[in-house]
């Protein structure tokens, strides 16, 4: 496929910024300014295209640095513990991350995985979301890379996995609880809480409309 | 809901069509022929280069996978009188016949019906945009999005086994090890998902208008 040929049919200027192609179907659409609160449609596919939300930025801002403290909680506080016939076993989300790799050197790859999936990349999704976002929620200009931050923290949304490990834990908690008695520790709870903010920011974030933020303060 | 929907001068056609590329990241379009958009710094193709092979390798590479991953054993139980292990499908009964029905039924489908499905829909996808009626774009585009949206769940059994198997040591009473599986099914996991998004969805749209697509058609 060569998309050079088709040089010559195409306008030569850029076009404006109000012209948006579907991501998902490719139909053009000449969107200006949409309210916030409301959503444009594509009217092929109806993919949401733009769902503007007032103070977006600042919620967005808010609800990751909170998650992002919840995580370092998470991280450094015991986990779970489990007591049955007077032995008691405890484990910390590191631990789980690990288990794979101390059972057997040959599944070492599946803990650095796992450890990517559920800590790694939300840390680092939340990282590039503060850092691009931050200034806008204070009405500063655009640092240097904010661009390539909120690119890569967008990129970077179906591999950060940690929703997906709570209900993991959930099920594994059915399993244990017929074999001994469990405890939480205040990690898993700051696991459930940074799962709730992520969940809230993610609903509010809306991809396209924060760029054109980014636009108006570079 | 559809306030501020789309109306203008350029209406009915596609970017494609226009001469033009739009960045699935940004939505900022570029001539044709631009590699990289001009705002957010993506890599820009008015269709995903070699679409069909990359899916079709990334499923390919999944199915293998997921076939020692059922063979397995996903987890090994030890307790005092016997060492148990189990495969994702035995696992799964055991919480249906003796646990929790609901639960049971949740690991069920993420790591059963979630994946079996996975394959067929992508399949599904790519055989049918060979030659598609005008109008059969909808529901293959739905299906597409479910198996986006619906695929990195299937993780959920690897988590499951890693909590477990960090958690439960109690001596000599009862210990769990994750099994061979675990890594099979995460890399069948992680394979689907690439083939999910090496999927590009314009070629659904193209291939139910075609006249829509090539400009120099």
């Amino acid at each position: 496929m060569n998309d050079r040929s088709s040089d010559a049919i195409g306008p030569q200027a850029a076009p404006s910024h109000d012209l948006i192609a579907c991501p998902q179907c490719d139909w053009l659409h000449d969107v200006g300014d949409v309210p916030t609160g409301t959503r444009a449609r594509c009217v092929r596919c109806r993919t949401v295209l733009l769902a503007p939300r007032r103070g977006a930025a600042a919620t967005i801002v808010a609800l990751a640095t909170g998650a992002l403290i919840l995580m370092v909680v998470a991280v450094s506080f015991p986990f779970l513990d489990i007591a049955a016939g007077g032995l008691r076993s405890s484990a910390s989300v590191m631990d789980a991350a690990l288990s794979f790799a101390l059972a057997s050197g040959r599944m070492a790859p599946l803990s650095v995985i796992v450890l990517a999936l559920i800590v790694v990349l939300p840390v680092a999704r939340l990282c590039g979301l503060i850092y691009a976002l931050g200034p806008l929620a204070l009405g500063r200009r655009a640092r240097p890379y904010a661009a390539q931050a909120f690119r890569i923290s967008m990129r970077l949304r179906p591999w950060a996995m940690a929703e997906i490990f709570i209900i993991g834990v959930a099920v594994a908690l059915v399993k244990v609880s017929s074999l001994a008695a469990v405890g939480f520790g205040p990690a898993f709870w700051a696991f459930v809480g940074l799962v709730i903010l992520v969940a809230a920011k993610d609903t509010i974030l809306c991809e396209r409309s924060l760029w054109r933020a980014l636009d108006r303060a570079a | 809901m559809n306030a501020g929907a789309a109306h203008g001068t350029v209406a009915g056609r596609t970017a494609r069509s226009a001469g033009l590329v739009g960045c699935l990241h940004c939505g900022l379009l570029a001539p044709m022929g631009e590699t990289d958009c001009l705002r957010c710094g993506a890599r820009l193709e008015s269709r995903f280069r070699n679409s069909r092979q990359r899916v079709w390798a990334w499923w390919l590479a999944g199915l293998i996978v997921y076939v020692p991953a059922n063979l397995y054993p996903m987890m090994i139980t030890d307790t005092l009188l016997a060492t148990y292990s189990s495969t994702i499908i035995g696992g799964a009964m055991d919480l249906v016949t003796h646990g929790d029905v609901f639960v049971g039924l949740i690991v069920l489908i993420a790591s059963v019906m979630i994946p079996v499905g996975k394959f067929l829909a992508i399949a599904w996808v790519m055989i049918a945009t060979r030659k598609l009626r005008p109008g059969g774009a909808h529901r293959l585009h739905r299906m597409y999005e479910v198996v986006e949206f619906i695929g990195r769940w299937s993780m959920i059994d690897v988590f499951v086994v890693a909590i477990l198997a960090a958690l439960v040591h109690l001596g000599s009473v009862a210990g769990i090890f994750p099994g061979l599986a675990a890594i099979c099914f995460g890399a069948s996991v992680i394979f689907t998902m690439l083939a999910a998004l090496s999927l590009d969805p314009r070629m659904i749209w193209d291939a139910a208008d075609p006249n829509a697509q090539d400009p120099s058609a």
